[in-house]
This record gives structure tokens, sequence and C-alpha cells, in this order.
């Protein structure tokens, strides 16, 4: 195929010798790439880091998705367990083998049936852990890896996700900052925005087309610079 | 997909009178303008940030040979592999190659225009793999064997009951007396029947609406999770994508997505936004193995430095139709090809050919809405009348068209007689309409007065009113 590679580059480069559209030049390209210069932030993430937690809830409630604000990580297999029951879903949970959930005592919870790996068909509940919330729009970040399969975040019909506060950022650019911080692009990045939802028949909105009919924040109060 | 643009005319005339169509065009006005305004309406930088998109998009393209050659750099250090393809036919190939080493049988795809554009089902299908599309709009028009009417919401031009019908005709395994009256109720049909093909599939095929040369990583903009199921669950995960999705870095991407999901559905932000680059890594415990690009020129690398060259700034939000006069009252199966409305009249010329889509150009009233609208600040009404002119030039135009406007012109080029001319046609059409206020039938406009009235004139010219008032203004100075 590299005969049409060099067709379709060539024919770019002749035709862009007569484009209006801006300057050419492999060194403007090199500084933006290694630059990433910021456009526009919108102002309402201009925010101190607590108006920005309050921001995030909001804007994650406004697209169907809930959340509750628990003191810390032991509270967790409550609030799943609530989630559940509050739902009438199975007593079971699907974990990522997150190390940042490794402190999460399920013992304290023994009739829920709780087991690590990547999701099953017949998975009805997960529970993840998440990069960032992005309080802009209410979206989290997750990302694959070796603790967080992808397919938690799409196969089961509810997905429970640990966010700690600290974890709460204004805008897209900066979860991408934080996501550079730890290396570089995953294999796959999710910026999820509320449950699935489709508005294919007749443009009324339905929730869960293919992905989770639910999704649940679990939000963890840990200041401003806790969080994994 | 081939075009049928040419029939445009008849196929206009039909979609008028099909009631249906009719009711289905009528979700458009809740279903996306008042959403889109509701939305735009929180965000103040959104007219700065529509400035921006269009700077963005146009350093890309002027440099984007560079951004495609180091976009293909990330993709290949990461693991994967890019495949160029000059045709929708190259593609297709590509495609069927890479899903016949898989040993693949069935493919499922998230929804892709460029997909629809070459034909891709129809090629596997032909190859003897069993393509399945999994977005809920594009699964309908794939059971009707119709092509998408709107390139975000595929199937716009149904109502619930014909997806009823759809659904009873193609689920012979399911009762065939079960309730299907609901949209809820046929979303879950929809879903349980695509469970099984998600977790069954060989190879995954989506689109891409950004390819971020920063890091190799392809982007979809869903809400579904249909294109996240497709793409993390099969062995072999396909990207087909044409070249002008390209955009710098992660920043430059995050600042055009402020603008889609809000000039498409009226969204904050889509329910879900995936970055893909490479196939699992080591430590992964799901994903592909595989990880392909398939990059596509079809025309597009000649659109550059030409007149057309700004609608390769499109980001397919599909704002511009939803709020196109034309497009609402017609329905996109008139336009004859995978774009439809405004964005069509300006693309298609270009992609297909303007002998096959010269009346979609025509098929404007110039209002501008879409302009006003657009997100990429895509000059869509200069490059439709781009077309007109071509289409002129060129002797595409019928023989009566040409010969009215070379009169016309000929006759505006000589302002005294020009001036006589109207104030004497103003006149007599006065008179013709004197009893009821509108003509409703005029020597040489058939075309027109068949199909409604024409108001008959009142008062004195255009030309003449404009004197008159540049005077006054003049005169009260
Ligand atoms: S032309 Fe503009 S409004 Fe129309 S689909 Fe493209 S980006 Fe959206």
């Amino acid at each position: 195929m590299s005969e049409a590679r060099d067709a379709i580059l060539g024919g770019v480069r002749k035709a862009l010798a007569g484009q209006q559209l801006g300057d050419r030049s492999e060194a403007s390209v090199d500084a933006r790439l290694d630059g990433r210069p910021r456009g526009i932030i919108p102002d309402r993430v201009a925010k101190p880091h607590d108006a920005l937690v309050d921001l995030f809830v909001t804007m994650a409630e406004q697209v169907s998705a809930t959340v509750v604000r628990l003191d810390g990580l032991n509270d967790v297999p409550e609030a799943a367990a609530q989630f559940l029951a509050d739902h009438n879903l199975p007593a079971a949970l699907r974990l990522a083998p997150d190390p940042s959930l490794e402190g999460v005592d399920w013992t304290a919870r023994p009739m829920l049936e709780v087991s690590r790996g990547p999701a099953r068909p017949d998975d009805v509940t997960s529970l993840t852990a998440s990069v960032a919330g992005i309080a802009e729009t209410g979206t989290l970040m997750l990302a694959s890896g070796a603790g967080s399969p992808t397919t938690l975040n799409f196969l089961p019909d509810n997905h429970i996700v640990v966010l700690h506060e600290g974890q709460v950022v204004g805008a897209y650019e900066d979860a991408w900052d934080r996501l550079r911080a730890a290396g570089g692009p995953p294999r796959t990045v999710n910026l999820v925005t509320g449950p699935s939802r489709t508005g294919d028949i007749e443009q009324i909105i339905q929730l869960g087309a293919h992905g989770p009919r639910r999704l649940h924040i679990l939000l963890i109060a840990d200041g401003a610079d806790g969080g994994p | 997909m081939q075009p049928t643009s040419l029939a445009f005319k008849d196929r206009a005339r039909d979609a008028v009178t099909d009631a249906q169509l009719q009711r289905a065009l009528l979700n458009m006005k809740p279903g996306f303008q008042q959403r889109r305004a509701a939305t735009v309406a929180k965000l103040p930088e959104f007219e700065a940030l529509r400035d921006q998109a269009r700077d963005i998009k146009n350093h890309t393209l002027a440099n984007l040979d560079t951004y495609l050659l180091r976009f293909e750099e990330r993709v290949v250090a990461n693991g994967g592999q890019v495949h160029w393809a000059r045709t929708g036919r190259e593609a297709c190939e590509a495609i069927a190659e890479i899903c016949r080493r898989a040993g693949a049988r069935t493919v499922t795809k998230g929804k892709s225009m460029v997909a629809e554009e070459i034909g891709l089902n129809d090629h596997l299908e032909a190859e003897g793999f069993t393509p399945i599309e999994t977005d809920l709009g594009e699964y309908i028009i794939q059971l009707r064997h119709e092509a998408p009417s709107h390139i975000i919401a595929p199937a716009l031009h149904l109502v619930k009951q014909q997806i009823a019908d759809t659904f009873r005709e193609a689920h012979t395994d399911l009762e065939a007396d079960r309730p299907l009256s609901e949209p809820r109720q046929l979303t879950d049909e929809a879903r349980a029947m695509l469970r099984r093909s998600f977790l069954s599939a060989d190879v995954g095929i989506t689109g891409a609406n950004f390819l971020v040369a920063e890091t190799g990583q392809t982007v979809i903009v869903t809400n579904e999770g249909n294109g996240d199921l497709t793409q993390c669950l099969p062995r072999i995960h396909i990207v087909i994508s044409s070249i002008e999705k390209a955009v710098p870095t992660l920043e430059d991407c995050s600042a055009i997505l402020r603008l889609l999901a809000r000039s498409a559905t009226g969204q904050e932000f889509s329910a879900y936004t995936t970055f893909s680059t490479g196939p699992k890594r080591a430590e992964d415990l799901d994903g592909p193995d595989e990880f392909h690009v398939v990059l596509l020129d079809n025309g597009r690398s000649a659109v550059l430095g030409t007149e057309a060259e700004d609608t390769l700034r499109c980001i397919r939000c599909g704002a511009c139709m939803n709020h196109c006069p034309v497009y609402g009252s017609v329905g996109g199966h008139a336009y004859g090809w995978v774009v439809p409305g405004p964005i069509g009249a300006a693309l298609d010329p270009a992609l297909i050919g303007l002998d096959q889509a010269r009346h979609l150009p025509n098929a404007s009233t110039f209002c501008g809405r879409c302009e006003t609208v657009c997100p990429m600040k895509i000059p869509l009404t200069k490059i439709m009348r781009h077309w007109r002119v071509k289409e002129f030039e060129s002797g595409l135009a019928p023989a009566s068209v040409r010969r009215g406007l070379s009169l016309w012109a000929w006759a505006a080029k000589r302002p005294r007689l020009y001036r006589f001319g109207t104030r004497l046609a103003m006149r007599m059409l006065g008179l013709l309409g004197r009893r009821r206020g509108r003509i409703g039938w005029l020597p040489l406009s058939g075309g027109w007065t068949r199909f409604r009235d024409m108001p008959a004139p009142q008062g004195r010219t255009f030309q003449d009113q404009w004197a008159a008032a540049s005077r006054q203004d003049s005169g009260g100075r």
C-alpha cells in the first residue's frame, strides 16, 4: 500500500500549493505538537477546588448520573450494597483489579459476592476506579490498564465508579495533563458523561442503549491533594 | 454508496407528500434546534470557540501531509498498523484482507459515514463476511436495506411504528405479539439482539471523529456505547477514517469537542468520547490484539486548494441540516448521497462530481441559517454559489435556465433598460393580481405557480424605493 501512501501524500502536497487556509511549515507543526498550546478554557471552571467538586456533581447529575459523597474508601462497600439494593440488583460486583481499590475492605459485607477481572457477559454491575473527574461537563476520565479493563465500563448494565475529590479537575486539558504525568496514553481512554443513551427513535432520549443503563459515582472526600 | 443525486427533484417532490416522513421531520425542531439553542446559551465562550476551531482546523489542513505522517508514526510506535487508501475500493479491499487473514466471520460496526460512503457493508458481504451495524439508527436502516438519511441520526426519517414493523419482520424468533409501541421497548429489543453480536464478533470496525497526531489516537464520539463494545470485545479493531479528520494535539481535539456535541445534539458533551491507539498492551486484561487504521482519501486531497476547501473543516455535527428549511422539508434521502443538507450541497459536488450532484447546490434558499450554526464556520452558501456558477459555466444547467439567466444578465447590465423593464413588469403583475392580491398562473413560470401562488407586487420597485429612501436620508441630514 506504500504506493497509495505516496500518491495520497503527493496529492496532498501538490494541492496544498494552492491553498488559502494558512501558513505551511514543518516547524509550526512541531512547535504545536511539542508546545501543545491551550486554547480558550470556559470560565465556568475558573473556581476554587471545592467549587469545582460541586460543579462536577451538578453537571454529572444533569446527565442522569447519580452521585453519593462518602467520607472515605471504607464507606464504599456499604454505598455499593445500598445502590444494588435500591435498584433490586443481584448482590454481586465485578471489581476492577485496581491497586487504588485494594484498601477497600469487602469482608464487612459478606453477603456481597465480589470478583475481580474484565467483564464477563453475565456481570450485572461493575465497580472501577477512575483517573479524573472533569467538572466542566461532569465527565469521568477512565484509562485502560492492568487494573482497569475497558470492558467493565461498557458491558455490565450498571457501572459504579470510585472518584476521589482530589481527582476532580476543571477542564479536559487539566485531565490530559494528569494522564500525561502518569506516562503516555494507554490503549484506551474513555471520557464518560452519564449513562449510555440514544435518541435514534423519534429523538426521544432513552437511557441504556448498549452501554450501562446506570452510572453511579462514589465521590470520596479526601481534600484537594488526596486521591491516587 | 452509488449517488442518486440526479433524482433530487423527483425525490423531493415525493418527500413533501410523504406523510410519515413529514411527521418524522417535525421531530427535528424540539429534538435538535431547541436543545442546541439551550445548550449554546449556557456557554458564553461559544462564539469565540468557533473562531478558534476554524483556525485550528485551517492550520491542520494547511499542513495535512506533515500531520498525517506524525499520526502514522505514533500509531506504528504504539503497535498499530496504518493502511492508506486512495479510493473507496482500495479501503474496502484493505479491510476485507484484514478480515480474511483473521479468519473472521462476523464483523460488528460502529456508525461511520465514511463506511457508508465507500459501501463497506456490501463489499464485506460479497466477500462472505457478515457485517452487523450496532448503532441503533444504523441497525434499523440496515434491517430495512436503506441508506442513512442524516449523518448523526441515520433513521431520522422513520417513525416508531415503522421501526416496530421492521423489528417484527426481522426478529422472528421473538413472540409475534410482543408490545413494541414505545421507544423504550424498541431500544431494549435492539439492545438484547445486539448483545449476542458484540460478544461473538471477530472484528470490530469503527469510524473516527478525530485523528490525534500528537498521540496516534483515533477518537470516536458516541452516546450509545456501541462503538466501544465494537472495539473492546473483538480480536481486531479496524478504524476507517478519511484523511481530513486529523487534529494536532489533545488540546486542539478538546477545543473542537467543546463544539461538537453542543452543535449536534445540544448535549454539553456526548456520553462517550473514546481515544484509542494500538492493540492491547502486555499488561491489559482486555482489548483487541490488532489495531488497524485505514486512511482514506477518496477525493479529499483534490479539494484542497479549491473554492470548496473550507468544507474539509467539517466535523459532521449535522447542525447545518438540522437548521435547514430545505432539508427539513425533504429529508436526507432526496439528496441521494451519504452527506445531505447544506454541507452535502457544498461537499458532494467536490466528491462525487458536479455532473452527479448539480441539483444539490440549487436546493437552497440561501437563508444562511446553516452558516450561523456551523461550529467550524464553513461558508456554506458561498461554496454553493460557487457550484452554481460552475454549473452554469460548464454548460450543465438545462438550456431553458441558461437562456433565462443570459437574458436576465443582458438586461441587468443595462441599468436604464432594467429599471424600465422592472417598472413595467411590476405594473403588469400588479394589474394581473389586482383582485386576489396573488397570481395563480404566469407564462414561463409554471414550475413556480403550479405549487404556490405568487404574491402580486404592490407599490414601486425595490430600486425606486431605495432611491427614494436614500434621497430622504441625505435630505434629512
Ligand atoms: S458543515 Fe458545519 S454544521 Fe454542517 S455538519 Fe459540517 S461542521 Fe456541522
